[in-house]
């Protein structure tokens, strides 16, 4: 008798929590849903489908679908921006693994205080303006810049060099702007490494420099990979260092797009260009994660 | 000295350059910003001689003011609608099963897996579509778009070194789901919401692609600005405001450090007390 009269309570009780439950969900979710899926997901797919539209007289768009925008992509002109944007975006990634890891290495040796410091150290300029301190680079690499006056004083040179509005000052501004972004997941990962397996592979015989690429990078790769994606996915649509330190002569497809949104008004084109970004962007993150990284990393 | 010793020593002196180096190369042009915000020319190219005038001129310029004033304005509504947003999709979509929620959490990543042009292209298309006026609401949109990524990823890093169990038995003694957010999940994501947006605040900031997509031609921010100034040389007032930012920030870091030091030597204090005592 006791049984049956207990039992109607909890349940009873366990509604009313799922009502609650229910409310505390829809506050909780909804926000970010809605948020998504109009800011996120149905501007994607209006992008999708404006890439297969056509571009009619003064910038209309002219709602017909048609391949024509991939196809112009591939050709001559436009094929050789986006290859000088891979090259680009390839140096700069490299360059900035090859000395940020380092960097990442030593910070990781320090005391937890002073390697927050350098940290911080390395951020400040970004926080400030990337943009007004990447523009010293044009007071540094010009003609008769800082760098070349010095050089020519100390009688290193006896011709400026010219280093500004060159593949040279672009790369050099890319890695000043994304350098610091992306040794914060190397110096992660290779803190979280057990020193022990060091010592490990050191006393059973192994040198330093076998150590490091049998046990160190490996176990690292994950921090390195994102990395790379931290430079180089920014670096390919960034416009604004091309312009500035490439003197308009170098165009990256960043150029390219946001030519295509302002001087030549063709959207469409534009669409396909940006579709096409995308897609090669998505398929190395897609490769980052079926090795196993972590999307969290790219943050 | 033995060999593994002078091996280490020579290690650490690499290092040391090697950092002194990387420094250079990250603070030299930051020297140059400053020392040209005391040049003499209206030309930021040649240096002509010492002036603070610039300052003078930069406490004068109202127009600059008011951009700077808009600048702020969209990184504090951006950081906090993402900061809100975010923090609360965090904690709802962990286990969330409605249909479509992985999905959603999936497509959150979105803007910062994709380049940040594609997400202000195709943000300009929705709004071109749906006939909404470019504007300062257009900019707030795709700049709290583009950062809401970042405070989810923060505030879910905290949630999942967290005991699930904590936050049960708080429902399980009766507490309902808004007394424990408050008091038991909130307290234990602060530190991951507050780096979110310190990042989001600083990333807004300096945000140029999306705003300059998706802004209006009335409505201008510092970056915007100094971009469209760059064609021309930047003016040595955009370089003294960058200076004085620059300050406040150097000045953050100082006041941490000092406050840092006072607190190790409070401790140090306290434990020779306790030493003392003891013997």
């Amino acid at each position: 008798m006791k049984k049956k009269d207990m039992r109607p309570k909890p349940k009873a009780r366990k509604d009313k929590k799922t009502a609650k439950a229910r409310l505390a969900s829809i506050i909780m979710n909804g926000p970010i849903t809605i948020w998504s899926i109009l800011f996120i997901i149905v501007p994607v797919v209006i992008l999708a489908v404006m890439s297969f539209m056509s571009k009619g007289p003064l910038g209309i768009v002219v709602y017909k679908p048609t391949l024509d925008n991939y196809r112009n992509i591939f050709s001559s002109m436009y094929i050789n921006v986006i290859k000088e944007s891979l090259i680009i975006a390839f140096w700069t990634t490299i360059l900035t693994v090859l000395l940020g890891y380092p960097f990442a290495s030593i910070m990781a040796k320090m005391k937890r205080k002073t390697s927050g410091l350098f940290m911080i150290l390395m951020m400040i300029p970004m926080w400030v303006s990337g943009l007004v301190i990447i523009y010293s680079f044009v007071i540094l690499f010009n003609q008769s810049g800082i760098i070349n006056t010095i050089l020519m004083k100390l009688g290193l040179i006896s011709k400026p060099l010219t280093m500004l509005y060159t593949n040279f000052s672009v790369t050099v501004g890319m890695l000043y702007m994304f350098m610091p972004f992306s040794v914060l997941p190397m110096f992660s990962s290779i803190e979280k490494l057990d020193p022990a397996l060091i010592e490990a592979s050191k006393d059973l015989g192994a040198g330093p420099v076998r150590t490091f690429f049998k046990v160190q990078l490996p176990l690292t790769s994950p921090g390195i990979f994102a990395a790379v994606l931290l430079t180089f996915i920014p670096c390919i649509g960034y416009y604004m260092v091309t312009d500035m330190l490439g003197g308009g002569t170098n165009m990256m497809i960043g150029n390219l797009i946001y030519r295509q949104f302002t001087i030549s008004r063709n959207w469409p084109f534009g669409a396909a260009l940006a579709m096409v970004l995308a897609v090669v962007i998505l398929l190395m993150v897609w490769v980052y994660k079926k090795v196993g990284g972590n999307l969290d990393d790219l943050g | 000295m033995n060999r593994r010793e002078k091996k280490q020593r020579a290690a650490h002196i690499a290092s040391t350059i090697y950092t002194v180096l990387l420094m250079i190369f990250i603070y030299a042009p930051v020297a140059v910003m400053i020392a040209y915000s005391f040049n003499n020319s209206r030309v930021n190219m040649v240096w002509s001689g010492f002036t603070t005038k610039y300052y003078a001129m930069l406490f004068n310029d109202s127009e600059l003011w008011g951009i700077f004033g808009i600048t702020l304005f969209v990184a504090l509504l951006a950081t906090v609608l993402g900061v809100i947003i975010g923090t609360l999709g965090a904690v709802g979509l962990r286990d969330a099963k409605f249909p479509g929620s992985k999905f959603i959490s999936e497509s959150i990543y979105f803007p910062i897996v994709i380049p940040e042009i594609v997400l202000a292209v195709a943000l300009l298309l929705l709004f071109d579509a749906s006939g909404m006026k470019l504007g300062l609401g257009t900019i707030i949109i795709g700049n709290t778009t583009l950062i809401l990524p970042y405070v989810y990823i923060t505030v879910r890093a905290r949630l999942v070194g967290m005991d699930p169990s904590i936050e049960e038995a708080s429902l399980d003694l009766g507490a309902d789901r808004f007394y424990t957010f408050m008091h038991i999940t909130l307290p234990a994501i602060v530190p991951g919401v507050l780096s979110g947006a310190f990042m989001s605040f600083s990333l807004v900031l300096d945000e140029l692609i999306v705003t300059s997509f998706l802004t209006s031609a009335e409505i201008t921010t510092l970056p915007i600005r100094v971009y469209s100034m760059v064609k021309k040389g930047v003016s040595p007032e955009i370089n003294a405001l960058t200076t004085i930012i620059f300050a406040v920030c150097m000045a953050g870091v100082l006041i941490y450090l000092i406050r840092d030091q006072i607190q190790m030597r409070k401790i140090r204090k306290e434990r020779e007390k306790a030493a003392r005592f003891s013997a």
